[in-house]
Parts: structure tokens; C-alpha cells; sequence
């Protein structure tokens, strides 16, 4: 199954289906619809669609029914006006957005702002896979951005084949000033810096 | 106690306010959109505000346990700057949010026909919108913006009981009481309204339709002058009950008409966030 595929089977029987389908109906009302599914759908995390609460699922929904041909501008601008909870909505969708590499000068961007901002929530949505389309210096300051703000690492898509020794280096500076401070390294940070030097980590001595 | 402060700009607030509040009680807060002691000059800087009322500030409060809803508007001093109207325009994609929970603060500054024309505009938008409406009165000539207010409310057509008018006085009260809209006071450190005051107010007035909160802000204000009036009610024989109907029960009932207030994450039901952040340093 596709993603957008096990959205829908996630949604299907729930009256979060009908209400989708009721806004995919009305176009007209598509940017009302977006701001309005928090509170249609409510919040609470999707059964069937790890990692997805219902309003976030129906939001991409609707933003993977757009038009080829606007689909990267539209989520440009539910993002540039989102709340925050649009705003991830907006990121999480990007894969499925039905849009080409054409669009990335458009859309790449929403994912710089989204590590640019102090949310934990919007960093974390910025660094699934889209972020594939991120440079690897990007990525990796993103990453470090993770490990200094307490967002898992498990958040990070294809974190350990992405990993690379430059990224070892940034984090064994992290620990040495962390080390410092008397401050401790967060553990998921700790094992990939173990992982990438070949160290054991410290929660296996 | 249980504290939710209908009307406080956090914005202008730090980090120290919300851990004193939320140790004091003040779980819930709507912080409404106003000026910002400097004028603004366009739109953007306006739209970068309300993004900011729905999103980071929110998130910061959530940091500390205080829940957090914000009011949109043009607020009436900067209605009166052509460079700032065109920001009219663009309300009706902010009324549309979530945590967006009434429209306001709308009303006179200074009672011109610019701010008649922008009041008339944004009352229709909170019809609209299916909004209530948070409606600040003058400073200056309050009595006589207190009743243009009132005039105007009429004709908008939203009903009493969705709007609040706020900075209420002795002098005001009345008119106000009278007319079945909901009666805010903002408990100042010196001026407008102080806590012994306030009580003496609530003895007079009951505490039906009333809304208590600090108008915290840029300026001389102090975001525990609501619990302080608690206290104050409790010394002066109001009952826990009575308490809890002024500082929870009212705020609730009053934004609750917007069908868009959650207090999940107060009541229990957890959003999903991350153990640590980054304004809390240190991940304690």
C-alpha cells in the first residue's frame, strides 16, 4: 500500500471518512476544510496509522487530492498561514503531495523554516522523508538540532544510513561540552555516536 | 484553585510568568490580539503576530502546563492607520483556527469613523465566523464608548450573551449589566480595576457574566492579580464555588460558545509532545 492508501484504509469505517469525503466535495471551502479538521476530526492518534493522529491524516488527504498542477503552491500557503498543527499537517503530507521534482524550490523550503523554528513538533515532522531532498549538511544540522532540543532520534527517517562521519564529529563535540558542563549526552545520541565510531555505547559497559 | 485568564497578553510575558502562574493555578489563558506599544506599519507584521498567537505561543505556554487560546483582530488604535487596514482583509483565515477562540480585541480608542467602520466589520466577521466577540473599552471617555459600544452591538446582530466587554468600571458596569452582554474587568496593579474594588463590584453585581482577568501586558500589569482577587473574594465570604464560577467556570462557558475550546490537556487527555525543549533548557 501506498501511504496515502494506508491513510484511508486507517480512516475507513471511522466518521472521520465521511467528514473527508464531505470536504473533498465542497473545493470551493478547501483552505476552511484544512483549518477546520483539528476540531472536526479531533486529535487524538489514528489506530491503524502509526505515527498519524486523525486531523493530520485527513490533512493530507486533501492536500493529495489537489490538482498536479497546484498541489506544491497550495501547501506552500496552508503553511506559510498554518497554525502549528497545519503546519506539521503540511510537512508530514509532502511525500504524497502529487507533485514532481519541479516543485522542490517550493517546497524543500517549508522543511528549512520547519528546523528553523524552536517547535520540537515541527523539527521532528521536518526530518521524515522528505527530508531525503534535504542537502546533507542541512540534515545533519538538523539532526544536532534533535539531540540539543530532546527530540528523539527515532524521529530522524534513515537516520543510521544517513549518518556519516562528519555527523560523528559534530556529535562527539556536543558530548565533550555537554561533558563539560556536567550536563549528561542523551542516550539515542550517546548509541549513534557509538554506532558511527564504533564505540560501544555507554549504556553497554 | 482552578484559574483561566480570559484576557492576558503573554506574548509580552517571560518564561519566570508562566511557572508562577501555572504554580499559582492559572491552567488556561486566552491572550487576544492588540497593539504592541509600537505601531505596526503593514499587514505582515500583523499576520507574523496572529501565526505567532497560534502557533509558538501556544507551544511555549503548553511547555509549563498553561493551555493557551488567542483572540484575532485589528485591534481600535491601529484600525485608525490606513497602512494597517488591509490586514481587514485577511482575518477571515485566522477566524478559521483552531485555538482561535473569539474575535478581538475590537472596539474605540478614540471613537472616529475609522474605528465605527472597522467595529461594524469585524462584529460581522464574528457572526460570520460563529465567533464571540471580546470588545476592549476606551481609556478615555470611557461612559460614552462604553454605550456607543453597546449601540453598535445591538445593530451587529451577534447576541448579547456571545459578546464581552471588557475594562469595565464603576462607572460602566451598569450599562453594561443591563444589557445581557458578559462584564470583563482587568485587575491593575494601580489603575483600572484593583482587587477590593473588583469584590465590591461582585457583591453589588453578582457573579453571573463576569469575567475576571489581569490584562497582563508590555506595561505595569501582573499576570497573579487574578488569584490575588481570589483571595480576596474568599476573604470577603464568597464561597469556593463562587470562586470557581469567576475564575474557571465563566471564562469556560463564555469561549466555550466558539465550540473550539480544549481543555484536553488540563482535564487529562494528552497531546503528543516531546519529553524535552528547548525553552525549558536543560530538559528538567
Amino acid at each position: 500500500m501506498t501511504p496515502p492508501e494506508r491513510l484511508r484504509a486507517a480512516l475507513r469505517d471511522t466518521p472521520h471518512a465521511a467528514w473527508l469525503e464531505q470536504a473533498l466535495a465542497e473545493p470551493g471551502r478547501f483552505t476552511r476544510s484544512f483549518a477546520a479538521a483539528g476540531r472536526r476530526t479531533g486529535r487524538a492518534p489514528l489506530p491503524g496509522a502509526p505515527g498519524w493522529t486523525a486531523d493530520e491524516a485527513v490533512r493530507a488527504l486533501l492536500l493529495e487530492s489537489l490538482p498536479p498542477g497546484r498541489a506544491a503552491a497550495e501547501a506552500h500557503d496552508l503553511y506559510r498561514h498554518g497554525d502549528a498543527d497545519e503546519k506539521r499537517a503540511v510537512l508530514k503530507a509532502l511525500p504524497m503531495l502529487p507533485a514532481g521534482a519541479d516543485a522542490l524550490p517550493v517546497t524543500v523550503p517549508l522543511l528549512r523554516d520547519a528546523i528553523r523554528t524552536n517547535d520540537a513538533r515541527l523539527l521532528a515532522a521536518a526530518l521524515g522523508p522528505y527530508a531525503a531532498h534535504l542537502d546533507q549538511a542541512a540534515w545533519r544540522q538538523a539532526v544536532l538540532k534533535c539531540v540539543f532540543m530532546g527530540v528523539p532520534l527515532s524521529e530522524v527517517d534513515r537516520l543510521d544510513e544517513r549518518a556519516d562521519a562528519e555527523l560523528a564529529a559534530m556529535l562527539a563535540a556536543f558530548a565533550a561540552e555537554r561533558e563539560a558542563a556536567g550536563r549528561p549526552m542523551p542516550g539515542d545520541a550517546a548509541a549513534l555516536l557509538g554506532r558511527l565510531t564504533g564505540d560501544r555505547t555507554p549504556e553497554e559497559t | 484553585m482552578r484559574i483561566f485568564d480570559p484576557h492576558i497578553h503573554m506574548t509580552s510575558r517571560t518564561t519566570d510568568d508562566y511557572a508562577r502562574m501555572a504554580a499559582a493555578g492559572v491552567a488556561a489563558v486566552v491572550e487576544p490580539s492588540f497593539w504592541l506599544g509600537q505601531p505596526r506599519t503593514g499587514p505582515s507584521s500583523f499576520t507574523d503576530y496572529f501565526d505567532s498567537l497560534v502557533g509558538w505561543e501556544p507551544y511555549r505556554a503548553a511547555q509549563f502546563g498553561v493551555v493557551h487560546h488567542a483572540t484575532i483582530a485589528l485591534n481600535p488604535k491601529e484600525a485608525n492607520d490606513p497602512r494597517c487596514r488591509p490586514v481587514l482583509d485577511l482575518l477571515p483565515r485566522y477566524l478559521d483556527k483552531d485555538r482561535v477562540v473569539a474575535v478581538g480585541e475590537i472596539g474605540y480608542d478614540s471613537m472616529t469613523p475609522e474605528e465605527d467602520d472597522a467595529f461594524e466589520r469585524q462584529l460581522a466577521l464574528a457572526v460570520e465566523h460563529e465567533l464571540p466577540a471580546l470588545v476592549h473599552t476606551p481609556h478615555r471617555d470611557k461612559a460614552a464608548g462604553t454605550r456607543r459600544t453597546l449601540d453598535l452591538v445591538k445593530a451587529s446582530g451577534l447576541e448579547p450573551g456571545r459578546v464581552a466587554v471588557d475594562h469595565l468600571n464603576e462607572v460602566t458596569v451598569g450599562l453594561v449589566h443591563g444589557s445581557g452582554c458578559w462584564m470583563g474587568f482587568s485587575i491593575y496593579p494601580e489603575t483600572k480595576m484593583s482587587p477590593p474594588r473588583m469584590v465590591e463590584l461582585l457583591r453589588r453585581y453578582g457573579t453571573e457574566r463576569v469575567l475576571v482577568n489581569s490584562a497582563a501586558d508590555w506595561g505595569v500589569s501582573d499576570p497573579l492579580l487574578t488569584l490575588e482577587t481570589a483571595r480576596e473574594m474568599l476573604a470577603a465570604g464568597f464561597d469556593e464555588d463562587d470562586v470557581d464560577q469567576v475564575m474557571w467556570r465563566n471564562p469556560v462557558e463564555f469561549y466555550g460558545q466558539s465550540g473550539r475550546l480544549d481543555l484536553s490537556a488540563v482535564t487529562g487527555a494528552a497531546e503528543p509532545t516531546f519529553a524535552g525543549s528547548s525553552i525549558k533548557r536543560g530538559g528538567e
